[in-house]
């Protein structure tokens, strides 16, 4: 007995005397709010998915921070004038992580994978495409069954990403063990712990890459990611809690980067899917009325910390496609109530379902709160996620608290969320003309003739109100002063080119 | 003793059976679907229908469990829906960290209870077992959470004493794994200590009312001699008991520590499991831990006759 005592005397002793073990400059530890689910690209859904892969793997094409397509992986792009085949030229002396050469034929093989997967979750993303030619060494034909003015966005992502062609036979290595052509090559990875990168010496911009190891650690709690921070545990962590926003930009030792992503947080109306809808919901004055009774302004000031920014629309404001005519709403309570009154009703009982965390439940009361003074009373069902999830599916809810990550190009955000039959259209909300101009901006080329019909959608889904867009999904990163050179970006993700550790 | 076991162990298959068939039944009944989950946000409907096909997700849920069951008897848990890692390699990589995890609390908890239980019996009535009982009703109370995000600020934000989180492995650096784990041991610990002080102080308080308690002092033994060499050792027996029991909290306690202290183990692989409707890693996770908790009574309940020879003869 006294010896286990002094044992733990001991060990306490030596604890105190040694400080928190210092990293070496030149590794950055990036703390995340998931665990990584499967580290191959055309099967990942997640977002901390998306920021390792920025470190690991190259995209054909990439965004800036104003959402323009700049080269990587091609250098350039042409559409022909059909608007059915899109050229890469691609960027020579590029090398994969296990020194195979990347070219079309590499192109062609991963697209191909990606299209043919049975569990591939880029398919849709892909559907358009017909088939792919290797036209010389450096040069590959994307060929499409019908244009398709989303797909180059598409490509800056995971259904761009290149995989090593030799590892792409073997799908359980791919996602345990990916070999990509990115600055960073992987190392390892320990489930619900840490993935650990290194740089990769061969890379083609290598020298913009300061940084040589990379660890990114899952830590799902944000009081506990902010406190791994402050202890010098992290050097940086993304998804800031907004209540910690105001803390964070006090502290001497750490810098606050936020920025407004592509994504948005919304509420969703079940109008017509399955027996739960409430009859109330097809009549578009009721869905006004809640619009109207929502306060966007109040929500960023109590839970947002000042980083939710108010929206009326699916397109972010940073796109070319955001429509600056779109205001949100005043809260107007007593025309809330006169629209309600002018549906047949005075008083209205609506369950509100949503995925639980800190912040959807802040947010559930608030909204109960401000509908309450309407008259309309808002019971809450809080699940997890993976309910949240099953619920929505099957149309069993009533109103939704949902968000989205968001896509570059603004089919991403509208397309399969308010056409009839679109995929995650979970309230069933289903109206022709809307489905006519999102379908005929699918196949537009350019901005300037996507634009007008994307304004013309939009106006009516803003007069029709089948989901209210609440706030943008914002990118509040904590940073220790240490690292410089860090650029946010609308996706999120975490591209460490520049980024560099001092001292 | 042969006897013994190999009767505890034949109770024991009925028991797993049971455990799994539950561990299988419960699952199922959670709302929630693992291929939505891992279809992500695009809930595309075609690779939704292919993930259902290939993880047999299509089948009733009887045939589901049998397919289960036949392949674990094959040695094979399956592997993970979102990362394919194979079950067996993950309970490999987590279970010495949350058995480290175990034993370090152990050790805090045995440190802190048992000499407290038997200073506070010792001294029963007199300050130090009030001040005792005090420590150990606060231990008892204070969430684990709770008490581990306090010291994670105390401890490692202010003071920058300790690490924060994470886990590092004995073989990589010894003292770095030991100070990593030292503030969540000591959380999970605490709580386990507080109950263990309260155990000794009842069985020692009735081992000292014993005869033989007070013919030794009336031999003129001295108090600590008679309180630890007479007293404490014959106290044991009960404590035993409870330590086994407490193994079983020690796990479910261990969930929450590594949540918090972001611990790689087993807690929180299958709390993230549970999330995101992993159903083979919940359910290997959860078949291993019965099996280890059902070995570890087994083994107390041998050491309980080993302790006490009375119990050998029955």
């Amino acid at each position: 007995m006294r010896n286990i005592l002094l044992a733990a005397v001991l060990a306490a002793g030596v604890a105190s005397t040694g400080a928190v073990m210092a990293q070496s400059s030149s590794t950055i530890r990036i703390g995340l709010q998931d665990d990584i689910g499967t580290l191959d690209p055309a099967r990942s859904s997640q977002v901390v998915d998306r920021i390792v892969f920025s470190s690991l793997c190259n995209s054909l094409v990439d965004i800036g921070p104003d959402l323009k397509i700049v080269p990587m992986l091609a250098l350039s792009w042409s559409m022909s004038a059909d608007n059915k085949t899109l050229t890469f030229k691609l960027r020579h002396g590029v090398k994969f992580h296990d020194d195979e050469p990347f070219n079309a034929a590499a192109v062609k093989a991963n697209l191909d994978r990606a299209r043919s997967m049975p569990a591939s979750n880029r398919k849709s993303e892909l559907a358009s495409i017909d088939h792919v030619d290797v036209v010389d060494e450096f040069t590959v034909a994307i060929v499409l069954k019908a244009p398709d003015a989303a797909l180059l966005a598409t490509l800056t992502d995971r259904a761009g990403m290149m995989l090593a062609p030799k590892t792409l036979t073997d799908d359980a290595g791919v996602s345990t063990h990916p070999v990509c052509s990115g600055p960073y090559k992987f190392v390892e990875r320990v489930q619900n712990d840490r993935v650990v990168l290194q740089k990769f010496a061969g890379y083609w911009d290598a020298d913009k890459y300061p940084i040589q190891k990379v660890i990114f650690q899952p830590i799902p709690d944000s009081t506990v990611r902010l406190a791994n921070l402050r202890s010098g545990s992290l050097d940086m962590l993304e998804r800031l809690a907004p209540s910690d926003v105001a803390s964070v930009k006090s502290d001497k030792n750490l810098n606050f980067i936020s920025m407004s992503g592509l994504g948005f947080y919304d509420l969703t109306f079940n109008v017509s899917n399955g027996a739960r809808a409430p009859k109330a919901f097809k009549d578009k004055r009721v869905r006004q009325a809640f619009e109207l009774a929502v306060d966007r302004d109040a929500i960023n000031q109590v839970i947002g910390g000042g980083i939710f920014s108010p929206i009326a629309q699916a397109i972010p404001s940073n796109s070319p496609y955001f429509d600056a005519s779109l205001k949100t709403t005043k809260r107007d309570i007593p025309k809330a109530k006169a629209l309600l009154k002018a549906a047949g009703f005075e008083q209205l009982n609506v369950e509100l379902t949503f995925g639980n965390n800190t912040v959807s439940n802040q947010m559930a009361q608030m909204l109960q709160a401000m509908l309450s003074e309407a008259g309309i009373n808002l019971k809450l069902r809080p699940t997890d996620y993976a309910a949240a999830l099953n619920a929505s599916t099957k149309g069993d809810f009533e109103l939704l608290y949902l968000g989205w990550s968001g896509r570059t190009d603004p089919d991403g955000n509208l397309h399969q969320f308010v056409t009839c039959k679109g995929n995650l259209n979970y309230g069933r909300y289903c109206n022709p003309d809307v489905d006519k101009l999102l379908d005929d901006a699918r196949v537009k080329p350019t901005v300037a003739e996507r634009k007008p019909i994307y304004d013309a959608a939009q106006k009516i889904l803003a007069d029709e109100d089948p989901i209210i867009y609440l706030y943008a999904q914002p990118w509040p990163y904590a940073l220790s002063k240490k690292v410089q050179g860090f650029t946010p970006y609308p996706d999120g993700l975490i591209r460490l080119r520049g980024v560099s550790i001092k001292g | 003793m042969l006897r013994l076991i190999a009767n505890r162990a034949l109770v024991a298959i009925p028991t797993l059976i049971l455990v799994s068939m539950m561990i299988f039944g419960l699952q199922k009944m959670l709302p929630g679907d693992p291929v939505l989950a891992m279809a992500g946000e695009d809930q595309n409907p075609q690779v939704i229908a292919t993930l259902r096909l290939k993880y047999h997700l299509d089948e009733p849920v009887p045939v589901q469990y049998a397919l289960w069951v036949k392949d674990i008897l094959h040695g094979d848990l399956g592997a993970s829906l979102r990362t394919d890692v194979p079950v067996t390699k993950l309970i490999a990589q987590k279970l010495p960290v949350t058995l480290q995890l175990a034993v370090m609390a152990m050790i805090f908890a045995i440190g802190i209870g048992m000499p407290l239980g038997v200073l506070s019996a010792a001294n029963k009535g007199k300050a130090l077992d009030y001040g005792a009982n005090v420590l150990a009703l606060t231990g008892m109370s204070i969430p684990n959470f709770w008490l581990g995000i306090i010291l994670i600020f105390l401890v490692s934000v202010k003071w920058q004493l300790l690490p924060s989180s994470g886990y590092v492995s004995p073989t990589e650096d010894f003292w770095l794994s030991i100070k990593t784990m030292l503030m969540p041991a000591f959380v999970l610990g605490a709580a386990l200590g507080a109950q263990l002080m309260r155990h000794t102080r009842s069985a020692m308080l009735s081992v000292l009312r014993s005869d033989y308690i007070r013919t030794a002092r009336a031999k003129g033994l001295l108090r600590g001699t008679v309180v630890v060499k007479h007293g404490f050792r014959n106290a044991l027996i009960p404590i035993v008991t409870v330590l086994a029991l407490l193994f079983g909290e020690l796990l479910a306690g261990a969930v929450l520590t590594e949540q918090v202290f972001t611990i790689p183990g087993f807690g929180k692989l299958v709390v993230d499991a549970v999330f995101n409707r992993d159903y083979a890693v919940v359910q290997g996770v959860v078949l291993v831990t019965a099996v280890g908790f059902i070995v570890v009574n087994l083994f107390a309940d041998v050491l309980y006759v080993l302790l006490n020879p009375r119990l050998r003869k029955s």
